[in-house]
């Protein structure tokens, strides 16, 4: 600071306020590096383990037996894709729907607004309870577990994702586009469907496809309900192997190549689910409505 | 066409929108209460299955300090206690490094860094919780046993009062390493929460203060942060939620012992480790019910929390509305 500057940089009450802004901001910095450097930590760590286990075999090779050597996730990798794409079939239009009645009806009723409300609670309800009761009333009742049940549990997680990314993107739609519609004589369910909902099309999507990677890593609710299964199995209605419940299976097993497979399925994982979140921030992004 | 029939023709074609219109908002209502008859599912039939631990224990079963699956006795005061100590140690070190986070953020990261490292952030979140269990059992887990645990039994440990916190074998894995792992992975939500709130601050306040010529630190400690008060109370709540019923990550790490000890070094268990570990081996009609009565305490905790936040960040919001 220059001698004519208003401000005594020796007063001891400026010295201790600057001293505080910069320990402020030093923390601050170092909270951010400590996020950042976790999630490379994190990153390095499956790639490290898991890339000596990413060949040919991992998609073609079923689940090796205890012990054994080779094999692959090949059982894992398509059960998998058949639950999360069963619940994707089902939960996308219920969470749809769901999400246009609360945007149209949400300001004037209350049921409309409860609903909102819990969909919210099971947004982060916790995921082991979601298993727990598809397991109380379905898998209880036909009395074994199935592919079917895992994609319940899948569906009952993803619908309130979907719910919630499509009213809040309905809810950007402007009041003038709608009002256009009306004035041109078009019913409710028309402006709904073919101006609001049209509007906001990649929001939606960006809305579906967070739910699959939501779902795609939850072990969870996978454990009582697909629970697993050895062998190659497309029959939905018995138990069925799937990449989260496998991973959990084989990284705590004492088996070295049960290991290895666990890192490579992790990788696999974890680079298909954040890859579907950028996929979807960048989609939004582009044609997020002004 | 005479007026008339105009007149007709134009009656049928709204009476036929209003049909239309009515089944359009009962469809839709349908399924958006789809959502409400899960979670009035989930509780009956938790009720439903818990009832015979109910029975058994009454009430006691959630102060009983036993989880004795040989001997057919239960209780959940061990789990119960283990899941507020894992959350509330993953509260403690999340929250202030998620208000770093918010801060570097919203008011001192460059705007062209922001979406990138916004993102990088969130994509923790995204991280399936069984790769932050094998990544917290077979890398950070050790590390933390070797280097750490000794380093806090030798200081911390020696202290008055809080030493008992610190004592027992350093294995690394323990209800402090489940507590670490879960802040990592709540960082992203309570960051999120905040960055949102402090965003919504009228740039009026902040400016005036600048005016008076406030640090940026005091800025964000004294008008940013008593402005979004609730907000950011809300997201820790969020953050809690996600914490308490998070349950891969936890198995992994926590070690999985049906024993309750002072130390925050020993393994410990959860509600939510306890049911992924037990349920599908559960043989008896009374493990399985007390496993029931587990997850019905757990859905309630959690419920209340959620709600809490859900409140403070509705309140935090019409706040938004009229600035």
């Amino acid at each position: 600071m220059s001698a004519n500057s208003v401000i005594n940089t020796n007063n001891p009450v400026y010295k201790k306020r600057l001293l505080m802004h910069r320990i402020g901001i030093a923390l601050s910095i170092g909270a951010m590096a400590f996020g950042i450097l976790t999630l490379l930590w994190i990153l390095a760590t499956l790639l490290i383990n898991g890339f000596s286990a990413l060949s040919g075999a991992m998609f073609t090779a079923t689940t090796p037996a205890p012990g054994s050597e080779g094999g692959g996730l090949a059982n894992a990798i398509f059960g998998s894709l058949m639950m999360v794409g069963i619940s994707t079939l089902v939960s996308t239009p219920i969470g749809i729907l769901a999400g246009i009645y609360l945007a149209e009806y949400g300001e004037e009723n209350k049921v409309a607004q409860v609903t909102r409300f819990v969909t919210d609670i099971m947004l982060s309800a916790p995921s082991i309870v979601i298993g727990l009761f598809v397991y109380a009333f379905y898998v209880a009742n036909v009395k074994h577990f199935s592919g079917y049940a895992g994609s319940i549990a899948l569906a009952l997680i993803a619908i309130p994702v979907v719910v919630r990314t499509t009213d809040n993107m309905l809810r950007l739609v402007p009041n003038s586009l709608l009002e256009a519609a009306f004035a041109l004589g078009a019913p409710r369910w028309k402006v709904a469907m073919m101006v609001r909902l049209r509007a906001v099309k990649a929001g939606v999507v960006t809305g579906v496809l967070l739910a699959v990677a939501r779902v795609s890593g939850e072990t969870a609710p996978l454990l009582f309900t697909a629970l697993n299964n050895q062998f190659f199995s497309a029959d939905m209605n018995q138990p069925m192997a799937n990449l989260p419940v496998v991973i959990y299976q084989f990284a705590m097993s004492p088996y070295d190549n049960w290991r290895s497979l666990a890192w490579g399925g992790a990788l696999l994982v974890t680079f298909s689910v954040l890859g579907l979140n950028i996929l979807s921030r960048t989609l939004f992004a582009q044609k997020a409505p002004k | 066409m005479s007026d008339a029939a105009a007149h007709a023709a134009m009656q049928s074609v709204m009476r036929k929108q209003r049909v239309q219109d009515f089944i359009f908002h009962k469809v839709t209502m349908l399924f958006a209460l789809s959502v409400l008859f899960v979670l009035v599912g989930i509780i009956i039939s938790l009720f439903i299955g818990a009832a015979p631990a109910f029975k058994e224990y009454g009430l006691g079963f959630i102060t009983t300090n036993e989880w004795d699956p040989v001997n057919d006795q239960y209780g959940a005061a061990i789990a119960i206690v283990g899941t507020l100590v894992t959350s509330g140690i993953a509260l403690l070190i999340a929250f202030p490094v998620s208000f770093g986070i918010a801060l570097f953020l919203t008011e001192i990261c460059p705007v062209w860094l922001r979406r990138p490292l916004g993102t990088a952030v969130e994509l923790l979140a995204g991280v399936p919780s069984i790769i932050y269990g094998m990544w917290g059992l077979f890398v950070f887990a050790p590390l933390f046993g070797d280097y750490v645990q000794p380093l806090l039994k030798a200081t911390l440990g020696q202290l008055p009062w809080i030493g008992v916190l610190f004592q027992g074998p350093t294995m690394g894995i323990g209800v402090l390493t489940a507590g670490l792992i879960l802040a990592v992975m709540i960082i992203p939500f309570i960051s999120s929460v905040m960055r949102d709130v402090f965003e919504i601050v009228p740039a009026v306040l902040k400016e005036s203060a600048y005016g008076l010529g406030c640090t940026r630190w005091e800025v964000v400690r004294k008008v940013v942060l008593p402005y979004t008060k609730t907000g950011v109370v809300g997201g820790v709540m969020l953050g809690l939620g996600r914490a308490l019923g998070e349950t891969m990550a936890v198995t992994f790490v926590i070690g999985n012992a049906n024993r309750l000890t002072a130390s925050i070094l020993s393994p410990g268990n959860s509600i939510a480790s306890t049911l992924a570990n037990e349920f599908a081996e559960a043989s008896t009609t009374l493990h399985v019910s007390s496993l029931y009565a587990l997850a019905l305490i757990l859905f309630v905790i959690t419920f209340i929390v959620l709600s809490a936040a859900k409140l403070m960040l509705m309140g935090m919001s019409r706040k938004e509305g009229v600035k």
